[in-house]
């Protein structure tokens, strides 16, 4: 039984109810004075956005720690603490509990969301005033639908009376610590590009876009984008490491959801850099601005409403979808709307031919776009079948894949090609001569992979060619860059120290990816899989790799019964590792989960489930897998979060602080 | 750069009318989704069959006249309900005073599975507890029956047609509101067929 908790442990919670409502009241002040401000260009009342946009943030951070203080203490009084926790839970679980789960998690998503304006009124001092009241005014706009969605049909602080005397536990699937920090880092990454969303509203109602905008949208947009990054791939590695079918990517609907964006986001921070270089592209920016952060709307939708399903949505409810759906009519409608109005008045002064820089970046960004909508129709089709009455159908990855891969394979192509071009207008013949290394390296790639595993797909053949020529032609646009070979080598180096971060982000952000390409091709074509009974001393061979079964005991952790496994593993009569996967039952909750057991090598992963048991001589269903190179995917991915980090440390647009000079920057960042 | 929008020829604007006319669409489809529900059909095995199990009685409970405690063929004939619990389960407890009620109340035949007990006594003594309101119940400490029925959690609990037809699951407690407005109007449906 629980200890009784006192006036003082109930009250907190009552306290946080109490900022989040006053939290919304700033916040409708937030958008209406600095709004009306910046159109009768009244100082004062734009003035009131920045102390707002920090007053909104303490208090929805007050919220969200008194419904931590109401986990932590488990005040079963909240419905939400009653229906996700439970006293025998340990500590970290009880305050990773307050995110997993409808209700926390939007107070989560609406205070990074006031992080971000806190964080716009923080930085952006210099920021010319108008911009910067319409910015903080669109972003409390946002935050207006989120807070009426809170209080009106997913509140955390709902009571329950009388409350009842344990909790109903929390899906052990989600006691894990990847789990744990995915959502985080996933909001931080879809709330992240409503600044860039703000920022093209402001500049749809200021008429202008020039490159002191293009500056400012880019860190936020790249800061987002880094967690985004960071986001997915944390969510595909639980994936992988947590259900135990050896799979990272399922094109699951809460996947596509997340990937959406994602791709939307990619694309625009590539035609970002148009508009703070060239001043070209200032339409489509803007709308790929407001695309990205419709999209991030819409995964919120589609997981939450139920008009999907998906085997890891949240408890869902047609009213919160009839909300949200509202809510996307209005942001997404509205600033579409807007944007046919104010749209076609951008000027573009910045002209060049399709063989450049520019022409690159544009192919980037079609194929950005069109993969996005691929997978936005494969995510759709079962609604659009299901409304027509069309039956219930499921999309899956056969759909994606023959569509997506083959997207993927001419934009890495091109991706090699692009850093290659100047500004304006360049030469393709002399960009491909300066790549025949990375042809011949390709094309020798292709060969030794056909003579090693002629019997695998084609297309782990093609996808690992493709990582080569990635890889091997950013390499060389490096070192033609800092001119090695060329100059004395202490010149080179000099060169090397002087690039700037924000050309070292670009080289290891594409150098990630191709990092990361090569493990995909690696781990989708030549995974191996073996699932059988296994006996006490009973071995079968994957991957080269021979697993000998040494039976498995019974034991129990914290809040847990486990049956562990032993499976020793041998090459070649080498002892390799042994492993220990283990089966847990949580008996709060009735789901089971399976906790894989998996050795990372530099050449792939040796992956062991141990299942229910069989029989009586103590056999157990086994699934074991050979996942070549999959570790490359995860070490690519931080690589491109990291690659963001880099270029936003970069002196020219740190985050927020673009600094004003007297001579413009243009001319200089325009040298290639 | 100030606006001017006099001179932009008519075919670009209507490139920028393009999304919104494309979300247009995108938002009627999901207003006709919202009404639908998709969580009807969330089990696979939801309009088939239940598949061939037999579970012994829980302790206490055995029949001298029946050999299993509940098997396949004691869900035809008449329209039942399925209850999956476990005395491990709390949203059991919670959801265990209204079946109670339903036993006084209705006239639908209510059948269980005692899942996952670690202890073949504890069914026997929560039911002894928190009293019980079934017709038969099976215990199913392996999980054979709860496959036949795709149980994914407890409690839940299912309706079955006079044929053996899996027609409904409900994920959770039952309560008043979940009986009155889904489930008895579906039992009164399916005893009419």
């Amino acid at each position: 039984m629980i200890a009784e908790l006192g006036i003082a442990e109930l009250g907190i919670a009552e306290l946080g109810h109490f900022a989040l409502i006053l939290a919304m009241f700033v916040a409708a002040a937030q958008v209406i004075l600095p709004l009306v401000g910046a159109a009768r260009n009244y100082e004062p009342w734009m003035a009131f956005g920045r102390p707002a946009a920090v007053a909104q943030f303490l208090l929805l951070a007050f919220a969200f720690g008194s419904l931590t203080y109401s986990f932590v203490v488990s005040d079963f009084s909240l419905a939400v603490v009653y229906q996700n926790s439970h006293t025998d839970k340990p500590l970290l679980y009880k305050i990773t509990g307050v995110w997993a789960n409808h209700e926390g998690s939007m107070l989560l998503w609406i205070l990074i969301l006031s992080m971000f304006g806190a964080a716009v009124a923080f930085f952006g001092a210099n920021l010319p005033p108008t911009l910067r009241a319409r910015v903080l005014g669109i972003q409390s706009l946002i935050a207006i639908g989120f807070y009426l969605f809170i209080i009106f049909t997913s509140n955390p602080f709902d009571r329950i009376v009388p409350p009842p005397a344990n909790g109903a536990g929390m899906n052990p699937l989600l006691q894990d610590m990847g789990l744990a920090l995915h959502p985080p880092m996933l909001y931080l990454g879809y709330v992240g590009f409503s600044i860039a969303f703000s920022f093209a509203i402001a500049a749809l109602l200021e008429g202008r876009v020039d490159a002191a905008w293009g500056r400012w949208v880019r860190p936020w947009t790249l800061a987002a984008w880094a967690f985004l990054t960071g986001g997915i791939a944390l969510g595909s590695w639980w994936a992988y490491y947590e259900l135990g079918w050896g799979g990272w990517w399922f094109w699951d609907p809460v996947e596509n959801a997340s990937f959406m964006p994602w791709l939307a986001g990619t694309a625009l921070l590539h035609s970002a850099t148009m508009v703070e270089k060239r001043d070209t592209m200032k339409g489509w920016t803007i709308f790929l601005a407001i695309v990205t952060f419709s999209l991030s709307l819409l995964g919120t939708f589609l997981v939450r409403s139920g008009v999907l399903t998906s085997v890891h949505a949240f408890a869902t409810d047609p009213a919160r979808g009839v909300f949200i759906l509202i809510l996307l009519i209005v942001v997404t409608g509205g600033s579409l709307v807007l944007f046919a109005m104010r749209g076609p008045a951008m000027r573009n002064t910045g002209v060049f031919q399709p063989v450049s820089r520019e022409g690159a970046l544009l192919v980037n960004n079609l194929i950005m776009t069109t993969a996005a909508a691929a997978v936005l129709l494969g995510t759709l089709y079962p609604l659009f079948l299901d409304a027509l009455d069309g039956g219930k159908v499921s999309v899956g990855p056969p759909y994606f894949n023959t569509v997506f891969i083959p997207l993927m394979l001419p934009m890495i192509a091109a991706m090699a090609v692009g850093p290659m071009l100047g500004w304006k207008r360049a030469d393709l013949g002399a960009a491909m001569k300066r790549l025949w290394l990375a042809f011949i390296l390709t094309i020798v790639t292709a060969i030794a992979v056909w003579a090693v595993a002629s019997d695998g797909p084609v297309l782990a053949m093609v996808g690992m060619a493709m990582a080569v020529w990635l890889g091997v032609s950013i390499l060389v646009e490096l070192t033609e860059r800092i001119r090695l070979f060329r100059e004395p080598f202490a010149s080179s180096l000099n060169r090397l120290v002087r690039t700037p971060r924000a050309s070292w982000g670009m080289t290891l952000g594409h150098l990630g990816l191709a990092i990361a390409v090569a493990g995909m091709a690696g781990a989708g074509g030549w995974k191996q899989e073996a699932i059988q009974t296994m006996a006490p001393g009973d071995s079968v061979e994957v991957g080269g790799y021979t697993f000998t079964f040494e039976g498995a005991t019974e034991g129990r952790g914290p809040n847990y019964y486990l049956t562990q496994g032993a499976f020793a593993v041998t090459r070649e009569g080498e002892p390799v590792v042994t492993l220990y996967p283990e089966n847990r039952r949580y008996p709060v909750r009735s789901m089971p989960t399976t906790e894989a057991a998996i050795h990372t090598m530099f050449t792939g992963d040796l992956y062991a489930v141990i299942g229910d048991p069989e029989g009586t001589d103590g056999a157990y269903v086994t699934r074991i897998y050979w996942n070549p190179l999959v570790v490359w995917m995860w070490a690519g991915s931080v690589i491109m979060a990291a690659a963001a980090g880099v270029s936003l440390s970069d002196r020219r647009f740190r985050v927020g602080v673009p600094r004003r000079r007297k001579a413009p920057a243009p001319a200089a960042a325009v040298k290639a | 750069m100030p606006l001017d929008q006099t001179r932009q020829p008519p075919p670009k604007r209507l490139l920028f009318l393009l999304p919104v006319a494309v979300f247009g669409v995108l938002a009627v489809y999901f207003a006709v989704g919202l009404t639908k529900d998709s969580r009807r059909l969330e089990s696979v095995l939801i309009n088939t069959p239940a598949a061939d199990f037999q579970l012994p009685a829980i302790k206490g409970r055995a029949n001298p006249d029946r050999e299993w405690g509940l098997e396949t063929a004691d869900f035809k004939g008449e329209v039942t309900l399925l209850n999956v619990f476990g005395s491990w389960c709390i949203a059991c407890q919670v959801e265990h005073p209204f079946l109670m009620q339903l036993k006084q109340t209705s006239d639908v035949p209510i059948h269980a599975i005692d899942w996952r007990e670690e202890d073949l006594d504890a069914g026997p003594n929560w039911l002894k507890h928190y009293g019980d309101p079934y017709a038969l119940v099976g215990d199913d400490p392996v999980s054979k029956a709860a496959i036949a029925f795709g149980v994914t959690g407890a409690p839940e609990t299912f309706i079955v047609d006079k044929q053996g037809v899996i027609r409904y699951r409900h994920i959770g407690p039952m309560n008043a509101e979940v009986w009155d407005d889904t489930i008895y109007p579906l039992v009164q449906e399916l005893r009419k067929q």
